[in-house]
């Protein structure tokens, strides 16, 4: 008798899990979430939900809070064990990583897919964010800021001719080697745009471009801005710049018109977007911030 | 004897050499971007203003020599290193100097080495100390159980060399954060934009010592050919020119490593298709190879440049494009 009334309690158990809804529709916001992407982090402690972070990526840095969370692997070695060991609701996954999605899937938790876009994506994000952890109006808040933001760059850089400019955020040290820039499409593309610089690779419809030292000297940029995620001597700055005499046809160069921007900002699109946006517009356009 | 061989060098050195000078006097012609010759080499304009001539002798020119350098030195070293281990699968990556130039490099982009000496970034300067380290441990290996030269043993400690470097390799990628990766990955798909004379002018003179020694052990080589002990009975020195032979090579392998990366397919690809050419005398296939092995890096390199321009197509990825298909044809044409 008790065996029969377990066994009917196990198939109603069966039954109910095979009609409801594959993927757990969360009760109420989620309280415990991880975020394993820095732009993405940054976006949830700006719309007031760090305190419901209980996990990060081991690439996050900022706000100061994250360096207290538990690290939980990044984009290529998710930590699948340690991201279920902290029993999330929400765990913030990037496009590609669809093994943790199914894995994730499977332990009935729930995913946001993100991906790196164009800037408008950031607002857009935030925007999508803000409705799934029920936090609509701060994440409005924060778009506009971030929008009123960029429209006034926008307008001081209007009326000014755009500079012919190099976008590099990737190089050999000490060598013109290895140069990473920005191609046509994508948030540095976006953003170079708001602060008043024209891309030489905007053409290339593609995120990155290896700028070999004959497209450089082709596309006759008349700035060069290098962007780099960590600081870097003034020794070290002067000695990477010197690096670029070599072409010496290239109008940059023979200007010294050639800018080390280096500071987080520029290369996270999170809600910061707007400030980086300002660092490469005061580099092209000092006049305009006086 | 010595009068249909030097015809047979010279006959090589002509056919193969006019190849070689035909690529690399036409590829700094090709590009990305089109020039104009009468104004690159117009002295009337100072050279910092002239776009066309910067391209020409700054972009292009390094580059070209860079492509011959490189597969003159992978494609001769591929040669000695089959010769050496009477192994035609040999390459000149076999022996783990390229496991360990590309561990020299991975832990120079890991750290951002900002050194610089005589104008050689930091990581070609590591590459090419991993390098000789490589060589060294191998060298050691080979030596520690006999007195001679085992080239079995040489061999081992080569492959489990280079699997023990790779994973070593995996590790420092693993430590290093996602932008270097990329950065990582792209050296060891190698690479020829140098920008620079200053690579180049460091690594000649070991390429060309290295030469010097192939020059030397051509002959011992095909008496090797048969056996060291073979060998031995016609009075060749089999440890002295093993030793000569796997120093030199592995000296041109990490000479050529340290300034493009691990360009594969040349150094097997060259030697192969030059004695299906031109037969198996090392005295042939060497300066043949050496020949043929920079005009075919040149011209992969005009391909890597121009087919999808102004994205470049990596010139390890062309190699092996042009290199695999062509070296099937003639193996089925041959037999």
């Amino acid at each position: 008798m008790r065996i029969l009334r377990l066994a009917v309690v196990v198939a109603l158990a069966w039954a109910f899990a095979a009609v409801s809804p594959g993927a757990v529709q969360p009760q109420g916001h989620p309280q415990r979430i991880i975020s394993l992407i820095p732009a993405v982090t940054e976006m949830l402690f700006a719309i007031g939900a760090g305190p419901q972070v209980v996990g990060v990526g081991s690439y996050d840095n900022f706000p100061a809070e994250v360096q207290k969370l538990p690290r939980v692997g990044a984009l290529l070695d998710p930590d699948i064990e340690r991201i279920i060991s902290l029993k999330p609701d929400l765990v913030v996954v990037y496009a590609t990583q669809s093994d943790l999605q199914k894995q994730l899937e499977r332990a009935t938790i729930p995913t946001f897919r993100y991906e790196h876009a164009g800037l408008a994506d950031v607002t857009v994000t935030i925007r999508h964010l803000g409705n799934r952890i029920g936090r609509s109006p701060e994440a409005t808040r924060v778009t506009q800021q971030i929008e009123r933001a960029l429209d006034d760059i926008r307008q001081r850089t209007a009326n000014r001719r755009h500079p012919r400019t190099l976008l590099v955020f990737g190089r050999e040290a000490l060598a013109l080697r290895g140069i990473y820039a920005s191609g046509g499409v994508g948030f540095l593309q976006d953003m170079l745009v708001v602060a008043g610089g024209d891309n030489v690779f905007a053409d290339v419809k593609r995120q990155s471009v290896q700028a070999t030292a004959e497209l450089v000297l082709a596309r006759q940029p008349e700035v060069i801005l290098e962007l780099r995620g960590t600081s870097l001597t003034d020794e070290m700055r002067r000695k990477e710049i010197s690096v670029w005499q070599s072409l010496a046809a290239v109008p940059a160069v023979k200007s010294e018109r050639i800018a080390f921007i280096a500071d987080q900002r520029t290369v996270v699109p999170g809600p910061r977007v707007a400030e980086g946006t300002e660092l490469l517009a005061r580099a092209l356009h000092p006049e305009a911030f006086k | 004897m010595t009068q249909p061989i030097r015809r047979r060098v010279l006959v090589a050195i002509l056919g193969f050499g006019s190849l070689a000078t035909a690529a690399i006097l036409l590829a700094p012609l090709a590009g990305s971007t089109s020039i104009s010759l009468r104004k690159a080499f117009d002295t009337s304009i100072p050279f910092s203003d002239n776009v066309d001539a910067q391209i020409f002798f700054v972009a292009r020119m390094p580059r070209t020599l860079a492509g011959a350098l490189v597969g003159a030195a992978l494609a001769a070293a591929g040669v000695v290193f089959q010769g050496l281990l009477r192994n035609p699968l040999a390459t000149p990556f076999t022996l783990g100097v390229s496991a360990g130039a590309a561990l020299g490099a991975m832990l120079a982009i890991t750290f951002g080495w900002a050194v610089e000496w005589g104008g050689v970034s930091a990581v070609p300067i590591a590459s090419f100390a991993g390098s000789l380290g490589a060589v060294a441990i191998v060298y050691a290996l080979a030596r520690a159980r006999q007195r001679g030269l085992s080239t079995n043993v040489l061999l081992l400690a080569g492959v489990t060399l280079n699997a023990f470097f790779s994973a070593l390799i995996l590790f420092v990628q693993y430590l290093a954060d996602f932008a270097e990766t990329y950065r990582m990955l792209r050296w060891l798909i190698g690479d020829l934009d140098i920008a620079s004379y200053r690579p180049l002018l460091g690594s000649l003179p070991l390429v060309i010592v290295a030469f010097l020694v192939f020059a030397w052990i051509a002959r011992p080589l095909n008496l090797l050919s048969f056996g060291p002990v073979e060998a031995e009975t016609r009075g060749v020195d089999v440890t002295r020119v093993q030793r000569a032979a796997f120093f030199s090579a592995s000296l041109a392998t990490g000479a050529a490593v340290s300034i493009a990366g691990p360009i594969g397919f040349v150094g097997i690809i060259v030697p192969h298709l030059v004695r299906l050419i031109v037969g198996s005398d090392h005295r042939v296939v060497l300066p043949a190879s050496v020949l043929f092995g920079a005009g075919f890096l040149v011209t992969c390199d005009v391909v890597s440049r121009t087919a999808m321009a102004p994205v470049e197509i990596p010139v390890g990825v062309i190699t092996a494009l042009i290199g695999g298909p062509f070296f099937l044809w003639l193996l089925v044409k041959k037999a």
